[in-house]
C-alpha cells in the first residue's frame, strides 16, 4: 500500500513539475503557477509517507497558499499574453536539454553507484514527532529561530520600500 | 521491492533537474523563478528523507528553515520584478541587457 502511495506520489510529483516548467500545450505563467500549486501538494503527500507531517502541513500553507497567491497577485500586474507572441530560441532549448538530461543522469548513477541507503533502517516514529520538533525549535535552534523572524522583517522592510512608486 | 532512500533521493534529483530545466529554458522571469522554487523543494525532498532514513530530526528543522526563507526571497524576488517591470514594462530576460557589452 505504501509502496503504491509512493509511486502515485512521486509520479504525480514529477509530471507537474515538467509541466510546470515545460508545458506543451501552454505557455501561460497562470497555467504554470497552477501546476506548481499541484506539484507542491503531491509533494506535501509525500512528506505524509515521510512521517513528516508538521511539514506536509507547512508546506500546503506556506507553498500552496501564501507562495502561490503571491505569485497569482504578480502576474496578474504583469502583461501575460506577451508570453505567447514570443518566440523560443531553439539553440538555448537544446543546450539546455542536452545539459539537463546529463545533470540528471550524473545524479541518477551517483545515487544508484553510491548505495547511500544501504543498511538504513525505517524505525517507527514514536507519537507525534511534531513535539519532538517544536521542542528543539525553541531549546537547540533558538538562535535561527530568531535569526530567522528578523530576516522575514528585513524582508517585509524591504518589500515595502520596493513597491514605492518614487524611492527618494 | 521496498522503498528506501535510494527511491527518495532519485525522485529529489529528477525534480531538481526539472527546476533547473525551467531556469535554463524559459525566458520568462516569473516562470525562472518557479524553477527556482522547484529546486529548493527539491532539497526539501531529500533533507526530509535523509531525516526519516536516519531517524534523525535536524534535517526536518533545516526544511522548516529553508521553508522560511524561501518564503522571504518569494517575497522580495517578486517585489523586485514589479519594480522591474514598472520602469522596462518587460519581464522577459532577453529584453533586460543593459549590462550586456
Amino acid at each position: 500500500m505504501e509502496n503504491a502511495l509512493f509511486y502515485i506520489f512521486a509520479a504525480l510529483t514529477l509530471l507537474f513539475a515538467f509541466l510546470c516548467v515545460a508545458n506543451p500545450f501552454s505557455r501561460n505563467p497562470v497555467t504554470s503557477a497552477m501546476f506548481l500549486v499541484l506539484t507542491m501538494i503531491s509533494m506535501a503527500g509525500l512528506f505524509v509517507l515521510l512521517q513528516a507531517f508538521f511539514l506536509a502541513a507547512v508546506q500546503i500553507l506556506v507553498y500552496a497558499g501564501a507562495v502561490m497567491v503571491l505569485f497569482l497577485f504578480v502576474i496578474m500586474l504583469l502583461d501575460i499574453k506577451e508570453e505567447e507572441r514570443r518566440r523560443f530560441n531553439r539553440f538555448a532549448i537544446a543546450l539546455g536539454g542536452v545539459s539537463v538530461i546529463g545533470l540528471g543522469f550524473i545524479l541518477f548513477s551517483t545515487i544508484r553507484e553510491s548505495k547511500v541507503g544501504a543498511g538504513l533502517k525505517l524505525t517507527a516514529v514514536k507519537g507525534s514527532d511534531t513535539a519532538a520538533l517544536g521542542k528543539a525549535l525553541f531549546t537547540e535552534y533558538l538562535l535561527p529561530f530568531e535569526i530567522v523572524s528578523v530576516l522575514l522583517l528585513v524582508a517585509m522592510v524591504g518589500v515595502i520600500l520596493l513597491s514605492k512608486k518614487d524611492l527618494k | 521491492m521496498n522503498i528506501g532512500l535510494e527511491q527518495y533521493l532519485i525522485v529529489s534529483g529528477l525534480l531538481f533537474c526539472f527546476g533547473l530545466l525551467g531556469v535554463v529554458v524559459r525566458r520568462n522571469l516569473l516562470i525562472m523563478y518557479m524553477g527556482l522554487e522547484l529546486m529548493l523543494n527539491a532539497a526539501n525532498l531529500a533533507l526530509v528523507a535523509f531525516s526519516r532514513f536516519n531517524n534523525n530530526l535536524d534535517g526536518q528543522l533545516m526544511v522548516f528553515f529553508i521553508i522560511t526563507v524561501a518564503a522571504a526571497e518569494v517575497a522580495v524576488g517578486l517585489a523586485l520584478i514589479v519594480a522591474l517591470y514598472r520602469k522596462r514594462r518587460s519581464a522577459h530576460v532577453e529584453d533586460l541587457t543593459t549590462l550586456k557589452l
